[in-house]
């Protein structure tokens, strides 16, 4: 079977058990996805399935027939970054840096889902547009930990791209 | 994880291949795959039916709306009229979680959960919800987490989820297809059991049986409100979570329906909660008992003797809340 991956057709014949993660760094030499936790519990495994955002270890690769992956090396690349890159590197959005590609395709999907409509825990009135204010943007990236606790500078680097995009 | 066979079928015909013994379902799979890590759930054969259908949401003749049983959690929180016309469901689901999860966690898979009991999770502990007949070790254990409704000795592990409490308020049925095609409906509450003999079984479904669908009835209006109280403000599990459903008329409550998260084996539902509020008119008097009915039989296993005083302030604070009363 075949998915496609960052835009390149991969095959995939392994062992059933198989995690996505692991196979995108095991199997596809894509080690910008990072496992921490591997139960679902901390999002750094965070990548766009067909461009939603989804927790890689909590998902079998075997389940994937046809799929459109993006990891962050589909994002962008050192010299020709993705705004939400950029941004984090503006304003430090990150210390040790391993939760920062699980945050960065989770915003780039999250972004998605806002200008989608879709609301949130926080948000007042279900049937108005939310509007993505620091508490919205804390509670839909709520899946994301960050144990050097950037929050602050991650909430400002997404918001800063939010306000650009406009 | 132990090794499996896998299947995709494309269709509701793999009914058959759940007659085979040690066969599990896989939709989402955020819960099933991180048992199987822990080798909690060991399938030999896994049957992957995200390719089958039951996507869809769709209005009913009677005014409802059906959800399929492979509509994400996302997809059915953010359905423009799940949230005008049933915002308890859409509520109570972005409460529960992460965005992550609830792109892949279904409406039927979310039903089937797993308790989050500690020593279910532990495959060297003693279980009676995984291993019937080893006891349970929650009972003298580490019980923060457990239930005060409902519970016996065999097992005082709860449902930790947030959607079904709001279907539970909601009075939603539970549609299930069978091996020989044949389809039952089963309310929702009474979808879920209680521990009694059997703790290792969750609910009501048979060996072979796949939900297809959920289905809420006609809107009802009124207040809505879920209140899920936890350790963190986001992404963790509720201690007591509330699911409300009220309406008021000329003072009095003219219509009441209330759900209970994470106190029991199952969501709990207490008709003569909804029976006192109904035709009532709001007091402080009328909030404590309602708090008196829902926790006459509670009882606490040590570290989690604060559900119930807990309980007892959320329900008054909902009910304030949803009645605009002052007391």
């Amino acid at each position: 079977m075949k998915l496609a991956i960052n835009g390149t057709t991969q095959g995939f014949e392994g062992d059933p058990r198989t995690s996505l993660l692991d196979f995108l760094r095991r199997d596809c030499g894509l080690t910008g996805t990072k496992k921490g936790c591997d139960h679902g519990q901390c999002g750094a495994c965070t990548v766009l399935v067909n461009g939603q955002r989804i927790n890689s270890c909590l998902t079998l690769a075997v389940m994937h027939e046809d799929d459109e992956i993006t990891t962050i090396e589909g994002l962008g690349t050192p010299q020709d970054m993705h705004p939400l890159q950029a941004a984090f590197v503006d304003h430090d959005g990150y210390q040790c840096g391993y939760c920062t590609p699980g945050q960065i395709c989770s915003a780039k999907a999250m972004l998605d889902e806002a200008q989608a409509g879709w609301p949130s825990a926080v948000t007042g009135d279900l049937t108005a547009e939310a509007e993505l204010t620091p508490e919205e943007i804390r509670e839909r990236m709520s899946g994301n930990l960050c144990r050097c606790g950037a929050y602050s500078n991650i909430v400002d680097a997404i918001t800063q791209v939010k306000e650009d995009a406009r | 994880m132990r090794p499996f066979d896998y299947q995709r079928p494309d269709g509701l015909d793999h009914a058959s291949l759940l007659d085979r013994d040690g066969a599990t379902l896989i939709a989402g799979g955020t819960n099933l795959l991180d048992l199987m890590k822990l080798q909690v759930e060991t399938p030999e054969t896994l049957v992957d039916i995200n390719r089958i259908g039951l996507d869809k949401i769709e209005p009913t003749g009677e005014g409802g709306i059906r959800i399929g049983a492979l509509v994400s959690n996302s997809t059915c929180a953010a359905d423009p009229r799940i949230r005008a016309d049933w915002p308890l469901l859409s509520r109570a689901i972005l409460a529960g979680a992460s965005g992550q999860l609830r792109n892949k966690a279904t409406t039927g898979g979310n039903l089937c959960q797993r308790t989050r009991c500690y020593y279910f999770m532990n495959i060297d502990m003693p279980c009676n919800k995984r291993e019937p007949g080893t006891g349970c070790s929650a009972l003298n254990g580490r019980n923060r987490i457990h239930a005060v409704l409902g519970a016996n000795e065999n097992c005082i592990a709860t449902y930790p989820g947030d959607m079904a409490v709001a279907m539970y308020a909601l009075d939603a049925t539970v549609e299930i297809a069978g091996p020989d095609k044949a389809s039952r409906s089963v309310r929702v509450r009474d979808f879920h059991r209680l521990p009694g003999e059997r703790p290792e079984l969750d609910n009501v479904l048979e060996a072979g049986e796949v939900i297809t669908g959920v289905t809420l009835p006609a809107p009802v209006g009124g207040t809505q409100l879920y209140r899920k109280v936890r350790e963190r403000s986001s992404y963790a599990f509720a201690l007591v979570s509330i699911a409300a459903a009220l309406r008021m008329e000329e003072g009095a409550i003219s219509r009441a329906s209330l759900a209970f998260g994470s106190m029991a084996h199952k969501p709990w539902h207490d008709l003569r909660i909804d029976a006192a509020l109904t035709g009532a008119k709001p007091s402080d008097a009328l909030f404590d008992h309602v708090a008196d009915l829902l926790l006459e039989d509670a009882e606490g296993y040590g570290e989690n003797d604060f559900k119930i005083p807990l309980a007892r302030r959320t329900v008054k604070a909902v009910l304030r809340e949803a009645t605009g009363a002052s007391t």
